[in-house]
């Protein structure tokens, strides 16, 4: 079985973000793998875990992980992250062109990385933290003309029938769902808890493969890297005007009243 | 010129964010929405909706088969802009009927100008994004409780669709759906109630006072991954984001992580024990205080005021 797993290389979400000019500052702040694509990344390890014969991942186990992402060439220690928890090579799609691509464009190359690579399954984090706008798993999916199977919190996969069930929490409510190979799946925060990679995993991570491509070298002729351009015009960034500065009462035994009297005043109630 | 709006809907009613998305759509021109339950249909007459194609096939409602009615009405009508509500499938909807029509999109808008410039709010609600899409047809999804819904009734003009839908590859097995009538799902709430580390796992007074107020209850990522309280109820950067009339923070201390995802909330209250708790840097009224006498004594205030 081969699994591709979607990475992205984001600004630290524990700190504060800026904005530089129309773009996210990326270069000001430490950039770290998504931390939601952990996640896709142990769920992977977990499904060829438990479907190798020595209950490891790794090239003995008959499967084979593979971390795809696009970005800036800095996005290298994102994949070095990934490997170092056991996933097997990494390809990283680096080209000035791409720089401030929107998500038509990031599915677009995505698609066509994953298109090339003969996978049973396509594991994603149900979000970036930077643009988080949760459209790229569907858009893959859409693109390939695959199943999706995403906001999965738990996820069976019967490599011998090559099927995939998996268990949705939606606004709607909880789902039962099922698919056959090949599958887009994405995960939330809750399907585990990823492993630390150990050092052994971050000394082997660096013999690993890790290719870097351009555009050209993933089959995109000159003339279509046009269609790459953003449909999206930024015309403004504000800073949100500040709050004015709040009441902040101490309780001596009446707190709760005044919260009712505040919620009164301000017609809540 | 004319914008489509998708009608959303759960539990046999049509959601309050359709009524949302049909505003928005008459300040750009007239409003054609689409409808794959035709039993909903009188319910539309509420909003000021000019068209509704409908699909009659109530089953075939996944992002994929949706999108595929989309994008053909689209090709059909030349429509500015498709609108959809800002939720989960709502998102994967306008993802995949955005590539179907090569149409530029944005998410999470929290409102949308005549011109059809969108307003995002995002860094957990630290910057203000003005955009605009530019093909010839904009996908916009848009979060709920962004607008004061239009109450024009409307007796709108009804088309069938003709178009074929080819079948999802997904099969649903089964869906149980989210417990209903006893509280307001998060993100359509007008008030919630969220509780933290301070509640110690003990969310019952929250609770209570949650239910005296009508309010959704939520919980910082701390009560969540201690296990008090289900991770779909998450609040902030890693889990729901929600902008409610007003937002009561009990036992929170407000990291980064949980501002993320209330702090545009029109009003917002806090109770905390620790005065330096950084979430009384964004709230409107706070209380210093022990949860535990605060809360019980509003709850008991506010349903003294009840008749």
């Amino acid at each position: 079985m081969k699994i591709a797993v979607c990475v992205k290389q984001v600004p630290d979400s524990w700190v504060e973000k800026k904005m530089d000019g129309q773009v996210i500052d990326r270069l000001g702040v430490d950039a770290v793998l998504n931390d939601l694509d952990e996640y896709a990344i142990e769920e992977a390890l977990r499904i060829v875990e438990a479907n190798s014969p020595t209950g490891s991942a790794g090239s003995e186990s008959g499967h084979e992980i593979s971390l795809i992402c696009m970005g800036p060439e800095r996005a290298t220690e994102a994949l070095r992250k990934g490997l170092s928890m056991g996933a097997d090579n990494a390809i990283l799609i680096s080209d000035p062109s791409l720089a401030g691509s929107d998500s038509l464009a990031t599915s677009l190359v995505l698609a066509k990385v994953i298109a090339s690579g003969n996978f049973d399954l396509v594991m994603c984090g149900t979000e970036s933290t930077d643009a988080r706008m949760s459209v790229i798993p569907a858009m893959l999916a859409e693109r390939l003309g695959w199943a999706q199977l995403t906001h999965v919190h738990k996820l069976d996969i019967d490599v011998s029938k090559s099927y995939a069930q998996g268990v949705r929490s939606t606004e709607i409510g909880i789902e039962n769902i099922s698919a056959d190979f090949p599958v887009v799946v994405s995960v939330p925060d809750k399907i585990n808890v990823p492993r630390y990679p150990t050092f052994k995993g971050i000394m082997g991570s660096k013999k690993k493969p890790l290719i870097i491509k351009t555009l050209d070298e993933i089959g995109f002729a000159a003339e279509t890297v046009g269609m790459l351009a953003p449909w999206t015009a930024v015309n403004d960034v504000i800073p949100r005007p500040p709050k004015s500065k709040g009441i902040k009462i101490v309780d001596t035994g009446n707190g709760g009243n005044e919260l009712v009297a505040f919620l009164e005043e301000q017609r809540v109630i | 010129m004319s914008v489509v709006i998708l009608v959303d809907e759960f539990d046999g009613k049509v959601a309050r964010s359709t009524g949302e998305l049909a505003t928005f759509a008459a300040r750009i021109g007239d409003v054609t929405a689409v409808l794959f339950d035709e039993n909903l249909l009188p319910q539309l007459s509420e909003f000021c909706i000019d068209k509704v194609i409908v699909v009659s096939d109530a089953n075939r409602n996944s992002p994929a088969e949706v999108a595929q009615v989309l994008s053909q009405i689209v090709k059909e009508k030349s429509p500015k802009a498709i609108l959809v509500t800002s939720t989960i499938t709502g998102k994967e909807i306008a993802a995949r009927t955005a590539i179907r029509t090569n149409s530029g999109i944005i998410t999470d808008a929290i409102d949308l100008a005549s011109d059809l410039t969108t307003t995002q709010s995002i860094f957990g609600g630290a910057l203000i994004v003005k955009a605009r899409v530019q093909s010839s047809c904009a996908i916009i999804a848009i979060r709920s409780n962004s607008v004061d819904i239009d109450v024009t009734k409307s007796s709108p003009a009804i088309e069938r669709f003709s178009g074929s839908i080819s079948e999802s590859l997904e099969r649903v097995l089964s869906v149980e759906m989210a417990a209903k009538a006893n509280r307001p799902e998060l993100t359509e709430a007008t008030i919630v109630v969220s509780g933290g580390a301070g509640t110690k796992g003990d969310f019952g007074p929250l609770e209570e006072f949650a239910d005296s107020l009508g309010a959704a209850v939520g919980a910082s990522r701390a009560a969540t991954d201690a296990g008090w309280y289900p991770h779909s109820s998450q609040v902030g950067q890693t889990g729901k984001t929600v902008r409610p009339q007003l937002y009561v923070a009990v036992g929170i201390s407000g990291a980064i992580q949980h501002r993320a995802g209330m702090q545009t909330s029109k009003l917002i209250i806090a109770v905390n024990t620790d005065a330096d708790a950084p979430i009384f840097d964004i709230a409107d009224f706070g209380v210093v205080g022990d949860l535990f006498s605060v809360i019980p004594q509003a709850t008991a205030a506010i349903k003294a005021k009840k008749p």
